[in-house]
């Protein structure tokens, strides 16, 4: 249903000027290939800068191509960039557009100008606002709700003049639980009545866990494993992870705590390790047992994830810090 | 086993981070549960006419925004930012050229220098609004990505443009007659003719509106935007409401170049008594030339700002 092939599409290099040092040539994306398939939530993973956002306006037709092709529901959206628009809905970072509308008319507006007539954008419009719980908020201009309120009723716009096909740039973003809640039941029941595909992109790797159908992982504008989660996280099944939180500092004098060292990540009085589940019982077996446990303030044993999977992949370990977005 | 999770990486098990667990029971079904998601039935799907392999269905695609309907969409949704946003605004430019006009009651002496600056002050409040601030808007909304929303809406580029510049130059229509009446007023010109603002306000309107649209869209950076809007603001200031008898040539011509000038001159001339009805329709072609033009530019400067 959307088909994605060699996409490529290079930044060009700029130029140093006093006092700003230049850029060079980046590849944002980089002979991208993916095919989603109808009535699925694909999503797009990988830390900032891996190209998930320019990949996106590729597909979304705001950004061309250096080369490569993309196909949504059978059209060719880099020979006909304009009619992504009436295949799509799409929900970008900002909201600078709708910032000082009400809600209402920022949700009523945005179904015009999908191709609604008055009556039938009205009744989107209440059908949406009532479907997210922003029934209340409905008269209150988007600048003055809180991040999160305010993002749901950009989504709520997205919504508005139905397309079988949404592309969701991080769209929980700032959201509290309840307001989470509204938007995964809200696509839910769009692709269980309408199968609806979506396209998710996202930083928050416990979602992309629980949501998602298959995920690309992104580094560097290159498509480094695409799957279904646990399948994923399959290809890292031998390894556990250990976490350790020492009191004070670690108790380098125990000879197990010594040798763990080497193979631990430090942070603070934390350290953090990726074992086979026989090292993993060897570890915890010393830390729990014997002097390292008084200084031990907790620990824990956890299977791998998604991140787990993006670090085994060889993503750069470097940028993998953006990965998770507290 | 070569790679370690990074510092920031590892302590998201350890961390009471509730916004990032929180949606592990959110979804009502979980992805394991639906590999073959694509299976869902595709006939069911909103206008497509699909068959199982959904890969070479072609869908239809979904309606178009028309014309006129987008226009007025966007020009009802622009108005309504004014109740936000832009109310102090107006204040300011109806005060500006209130001040102006108490300012330049000691210089002129009546008769037409006195027409110019009363011509002038009031069609200075739309340079103000629709060149100044619409220039200001687009390019904010063309730096901070704003107009990504309406570039992923099946919506006519004029529809944008158009419905924005009609709301800016509505916006101007207060303190347009304002600044018209107070000025006739205190320089004791007959109100008789004031019925051509009518004319005046949406050429004049036209025509700047799609100058200040055109430079903030084309500008490759919004304080760049802010500087020409301002700049335009500034010539529409000295060329408009200073008597152009007094100014030397060079900017004379200068003045014939700005198309605010001609709905100076047009509303200038009706305060005569007996106005020159041909020359004021002529000067109101001339705007309307200009504001097709501009506008038809700033169109093709949105088209171009959507998609880069």
């Amino acid at each position: 249903m959307c088909v994605v092939r060699d996409l490529t599409k290079t930044y060009p290099a700029v130029r140093g000027r006093r006092g700003a040092p230049g850029t060079p040539e980046v590849r944002a994306t980089d002979g991208v290939r993916i095919d989603i398939r109808r009535g699925e939530i694909f999503g797009l993973l990988g830390p900032n800068g891996a190209g998930k956002t320019t990949l996106v306006r590729q597909l979304t037709g705001l950004m061309r191509p250096d080369r490569g092709s993309v196909e949504i529901l059978g059209h060719d959206i880099v020979r006909h960039p304009e009619r992504a628009s009436r295949l799509l809905a799409y929900l970008g970072q900002e909201s600078t557009a709708l910032d000082e509308l009400t809600v209402s008319l920022a949700a009523e507006t945005t179904g015009r100008l999908r191709g609604l007539d008055v009556r039938s954008a009205r009744g989107e419009r209440d059908a949406v606002l009532e479907e997210l719980g922003l029934t209340a908020l409905a008269s209150r201009p988007l600048r003055k709700l809180s991040g999160g309120q305010r993002r749901l009723a950009c989504f709520a716009t997205a919504l508005v003049g139905a397309r079988p096909f949404l592309v969701l740039d991080e769209p929980t973003t700032g959201m509290d639980p309840v307001a989470r809640r509204a938007v995964w039941g809200a696509v839910d029941r769009r692709r269980a009545e309408h199968a609806v595909t979506v396209l998710l992109v996202t930083h928050n790797v416990i979602e992309a866990e629980t949501v998602l159908d298959r995920v690309a992982v992104l580094d560097r504008g290159r498509v480094i494993a695409c799957d279904t989660p646990s399948g994923l996280k399959a290809q890292v099944a031998g390894e556990v992870r250990v976490e350790l939180v020492w009191r004070e500092r670690a108790p380098l004098d125990v000879p197990e705590v010594a040798a763990l060292r080497d193979r631990a990540v430090e942070s603070g009085r934390r350290w953090s390790l990726r074992l086979s589940p026989e090292e993993a019982r060897a570890a915890v077996a010393a830390v729990t047992g014997g002097a390292a446990f008084a200084a031990l303030d907790d620990f824990t044993l956890a299977t791998p994830s998604l991140e787990d999977v993006y670090l085994a992949l060889g993503g750069s370990a470097g940028s993998a810090r953006g990965l998770v977005k507290a | 086993m070569s790679t370690r999770p990074p510092a920031a990486v590892r302590n998201r098990y350890k961390d009471d981070s509730r916004s990032e667990q929180e949606p592990l029971d959110v979804s009502v079904v979980p992805a394991e549960v639906l590999p073959g998601a694509a299976r869902v039935d595709v006939n069911r799907a909103p206008g497509t006419s699909g068959t199982q392999d959904g890969a070479r269905a072609v869908a239809v695609l979904g309606p178009r925004a028309r014309l006129w309907p987008a226009l007025a969409a966007v020009y009802r949704a622009q108005l309504s930012r004014a109740r936000v946003a832009r109310i102090p605004l107006l204040f300011v430019a109806t005060f500006q050229s209130v001040g102006i006009m108490v300012l330049m009651r000691g210089v002129v002496d009546g008769g037409g220098e006195a027409r110019a600056v009363v011509a002038g002050s009031s069609v200075l409040v739309v340079a103000f609004v629709a060149l100044n601030l619409l220039a200001q808007y687009f390019g904010q909304l063309r730096a901070s990505g704003g107009l990504d929303h309406y570039a992923t809406l099946p919506v006519p580029p004029a529809a944008v443009v158009l419905g924005a510049a009609a709301a800016y130059a509505s916006f101007t229509v207060p303190g347009t007659l304002v600044t018209a009446v107070a000025g006739s007023v205190l320089f004791q010109l007959p109100l008789t003719h004031l019925w051509i603002l009518v004319a005046v306000i949406p050429l004049a309107g036209a025509a700047l509106a799609g100058l200040g649209a055109a430079l903030g869209l084309l500008a490759p950076r919004p304080e760049l935007a802010t500087l020409l809007g301002q700049l335009g603001m500034s010539a529409a200031l000295l060329l408009g409401v200073l008597p152009p008898d007094r100014l030397p040539t060079v900017v004379q011509w200068a003045r014939d170049l700005l198309p605010s000038t001609y709905g100076v001159e047009a509303l200038g001339l009706t305060f005569e008594p007996d106005p020159n009805w041909g020359v004021v329709l002529l000067d109101l072609a001339v705007c309307a030339g200009v504001g097709v033009a501009s506008l038809a530019v700033a169109t093709w400067a949105y088209r171009r700002a959507a998609v880069r």
